[in-house]
């Protein structure tokens, strides 16, 4: 299982991939993933990738190779469509984090819509999760990146159930914060559900 | 992460190839370890900073590379099991003493981990610092992930003291911040404190022992070589009449193995483990019953020019491919494109998924910048400020505010190394007539700002030498380092001035202001252009990053009614808080951190302290 997931620098990547990687280590299987550390840290694209299986080879996916891209930011998920073909799993957050290339006015930053519609004549397999929404929901704006895991996991493509999943958010969450991020979780689930 | 420290032999954890290396050390009972921090490096330190007192072990952050591998040296040479630690361009700085430390040889085991970077995710270069190895004689070991990692790390101190060598494990970027399961060994007890035996004939480098050292070097180095051919971290992946063979090293070696072991191709691997001595009958053996041979390896040809050495005497018919057949580039990290790609020019290789054909738009670029609240922003406006329409060459330094190189800030010009914003900004002052600015970081003043400032002084040089002090070593995680008062230990440490140390050398002007009284600022930078030779400015505000959890300052909001749209806010400050919507100018709620910053340079008052209501 190759997953691809993307964003910006402060969005809680790191902390869904150590709760993703958990659930596949309790579980018994191979897991190897890729982490951005240091400059790129910095409000820029942070790319990780996770990869899930009996045997894993390597810690980073080819084009068209991916299982699932799981886009924290609009552009960042459309910056990894290659790394997706027809059978890929597209999840995305639709909130936008505009850079400051496009603030300052330097830069455009492509209408959501248009990107959205470009993705859907390509792909059967698209779900949109307003994250930022479901997770103000479940009672904190910064669990959007659990409110992700729930979509993910309800696309089925993870070797993990869903209460793997969970199991994994009460080992790796700061005890304080379980609650909160199982409901996110629980809204992220049934949303994606909801779309399919 | 405490969870290191467990004796729990066979337990698995999903480890970053960081804390994996933390824990082969643990493994091997390390007594003394140090290093400065430098991406990809930088979490092993952070890791054993929780972890080294209730180890047992002495663990310290030294002000450079250089202070770190010989710290780590002198334990070693007094019984103790060491390990310095560095990313690629920090062994540069520690060269000087490597290079005679190997002459010298070691007693207890010592480890030195060089972090490459290559794609250059988060440094100046991808320099391929396995030539260090062959330049010093350093007996050398790369890991293709972090589960080998902590066992090459455990088993380079059995091989170091073996040969009495310091030993080089050089990892990559995909191994240091690569997270997979790592199985754990037996922990061992931490190495006590040891007594120095003197021996001037071997561990003092004057001359006549150099000529002594240098024979044993050889002599020692030359034990390592039938290690090297029976090395554990030698593995052969055979198939019965492969089509192609190949010899692949380090993260590239994943990406291959990978591709054979998906589609079951007819390709033997070996794979080589240590790389230095180079294993020269394992591969003559390899190659002497091949056809066509490609070597995986990230980088330089380093491996690929032996074997083609090699070839000569076992097989001189083989096909050699790789970089000099422009199967691999010398540029950049491998991924499974790139490898596919070359083995697919050699033998057929079924296709992989076909990419999805969606439209093209042009995305706008995110490259990393300074946070919203950054102190080190406040400082480059008032700089900016300060010098009105005179031109300024901006000479700057490794860390955050080398963002400033960003648009709309432009106050980066010239950029080379750890502390080298000092020196150049002295070759820039005598010449040439413009008015020149040093940029460095409190760490880096540490680091080698300061004996740059002293050649600068005495050179009577001329510049703005401005030390943009945030209280820690940011960009690399919050390290402590001399001017924080803390060690690597958690305990309280001597705080050292900036300010003492510059008067100490000699200057004149030396003055501290807080960035964000802006007009304070402002006139000090004016004061320092017009004083003559060196003029020292600390602006001194912690990393906001560090701050933020203290502070509670409420976010701005922009009263649009007040607001001219003259967009000096957004066009001169470059905060990724300030948002342009249409015409209006708004803040980003979530991400403004009540710096007020913007609402002391709005010339109509229009930012206001608080949410809109």
């Amino acid at each position: 299982m190759n997953l691809e997931i993307v964003g910006v620098g402060g969005q809680g990547i790191l902390l869904a991939s150590k709760v993703l990687g958990g659930a596949a280590l309790d579980k018994g299987l191979d897991v190897w993933m890729s982490e951005v550390h240091g400059m790129a840290q910095r409000g820029g694209v942070v790319v990780t990738t996770v990869k899930i299986g009996e045997k894993v080879y390597s810690p980073l996916i080819g084009h068209g190779d991916a299982d699932v891209i799981l886009g924290f930011e609009p552009v960042e998920t459309y910056r990894a469509i290659k790394k997706a073909s027809k059978d890929t799993w597209i999840v995305t957050n639709t909130a936008p984090i505009v850079p400051f290339t496009v603030s300052s006015g330097k830069q455009g930053y492509p209408k959501l819509d248009d990107i959205f519609e470009s993705i859907q004549n390509v792909s059967d397999k698209f779900v949109m999760i307003d994250a930022k929404e479901l997770a103000e929901q479940a009672g904190a704006a910064i669990a959007q990146n659990i409110v992700m895991l729930g979509a993910l996991t309800a696309t089925g493509a993870l070797p993990l159930t869903k209460e793997d999943m969970q199991d994994s958010i009460r080992n790796n969450v700061p005890e304080r914060f379980v609650e909160v991020n199982l409901r996110a979780f629980e809204l992220g689930f049934k949303n994606a559900r909801s779309q399919m | 992460m405490k969870a290191l420290l467990d004796d729990k032999p066979g337990k698995q954890m999903m480890l970053l190839g960081n804390e994996a290396i933390v824990r082969g050390a643990l493994e091997a009972g390390i007594g003394h370890g140090s290093t400065y921090p430098g991406t990809p490096s930088s979490e092993i330190g952070n890791t054993l900073e929780n972890i080294a007192k209730d180890y047992g072990m002495y663990f310290e952050y030294s002000a450079n590379e250089k202070v770190a591998m010989e710290v780590a040296a002198a334990a070693a040479a007094s019984g103790v099991r060491s390990m310095a630690w560095m990313k690629h361009v920090g062994v540069n700085v520690a060269a000087d003493a490597l290079m005679t430390l190997m002459y010298c040889g070691v007693r207890a085991g010592m480890v030195i981990v060089a972090a490459g970077d290559p794609s250059v995710h988060s440094s100046q270069n991808e320099q391929d610092n396995r030539y260090y190895s062959v330049l010093g004689s350093i007996p050398m070991l790369e890991p293709t992930s972090p589960h080998e990692a902590k066992e090459m790390v455990k088993y380079a101190f059995d091989l170091s003291e073996e040969l009495e060598l310091p030993v080089m494990v050089r990892t990559t970027t995909r191994v240091n911040h690569a997270r997979g399961i790592v199985t754990f060994g037996d922990i061992k007890e931490p190495a006590p404190k040891g007594h120095f035996e003197k021996d001037p004939g071997r561990f003092v480098a004057v001359p006549q022992n150099a000529r002594k050292n240098h024979p044993r070097l050889l002599k020692q180095f030359g034990k390592a070589k039938p290690i090297s051919q029976g090395s554990r971290f030698t593995e052969e992946f055979e198939v019965d009449d492969p089509e192609l063979h190949v010899i692949g090293s380090g993260a590239g070696f994943n990406y291959i193995y990978e591709l054979r072991e998906i589609y079951g191709l007819p390709i033997s691997i070996l794979k080589l483990g240590m790389t230095n001595p180079f294993p020269e009958e394992k591969v003559g053996e390899f190659i002497k019953g091949a056809d066509r041979l490609l070597v995986v390896e990230e980088l330089e040809p380093f491996l690929e020019d032996k074997v083609l050495s090699l070839a000569k005497k076992y097989n001189p018919s083989l096909e050699v491919y790789g970089k000099h057949t422009g199967h691999f580039s010398r540029l950049f990290e491998y991924d499974p494109d790139v490898v596919r790609k070359a083995v697919s020019k050699l033998i057929d290789v079924p296709a992989g998924g076909e990419p999805l054909d969606a439209d093209e738009y042009e995305l706008p670029s995110r490259p990393p910048s300074l946070c919203p609240g950054c102190p080190h922003r406040a400082t480059y406006y008032a700089v900016k400020k300060a010098l009105g329409k005179t031109e300024a060459v901006f000479s700057s330094d490794i860390g955050c505010y080398t963002l400033g190189v960003q648009d709309p800030l432009n106050t980066a010009d010239f950029l080379l190394c750890m502390g080298g914003s000092v020196g150049a900004a002295g070759g820039f002052s005598k010449n040439t007539d413009q008015q020149v600015f040093a940029f460095l970081g409190d760490s880096t003043f540490f680091h080698s700002g300061l004996p740059a400032l002293v050649s600068g002084v005495y050179n009577q040089h001329d510049f703005v030498y401005v030390v943009m002090d945030n209280r820690t070593t940011a960009m690399t995680g919050h390290q402590p380092h001399p001017g924080t008062g803390r060690t690597g230990m958690g305990d309280p440490a001597p705080m050292l001035s900036i300010e003492d140390l510059a008067r100490g050398a000699g200057v004149e002007f030396v003055e501290t202001v807080n960035p964000y009284e802006i007009e304070k600022t402002i006139d000090v930078f004016k004061r320092a252009i017009e004083h003559p030779g060196i003029s020292v400015v600390v602006t001194k505000y912690p990393c906001v990053l560090l701050e933020k959890k203290k502070l509670s300052n409420p976010p701005y909001h922009v009263d649009q009614g007040k607001c001219k749209k003259c967009y000096l806010c957004v066009n001169q400050l470059g905060c990724i808080a300030l948002v342009k919507e249409g015409d209006d100018v708004d803040i980003d709620t979530t991400l403004c951190i009540g710096c007020s910053h913007c609402a002391q340079v709005c010339p109509f008052d229009a930012i206001e302290p608080g949410v809109e209501e």
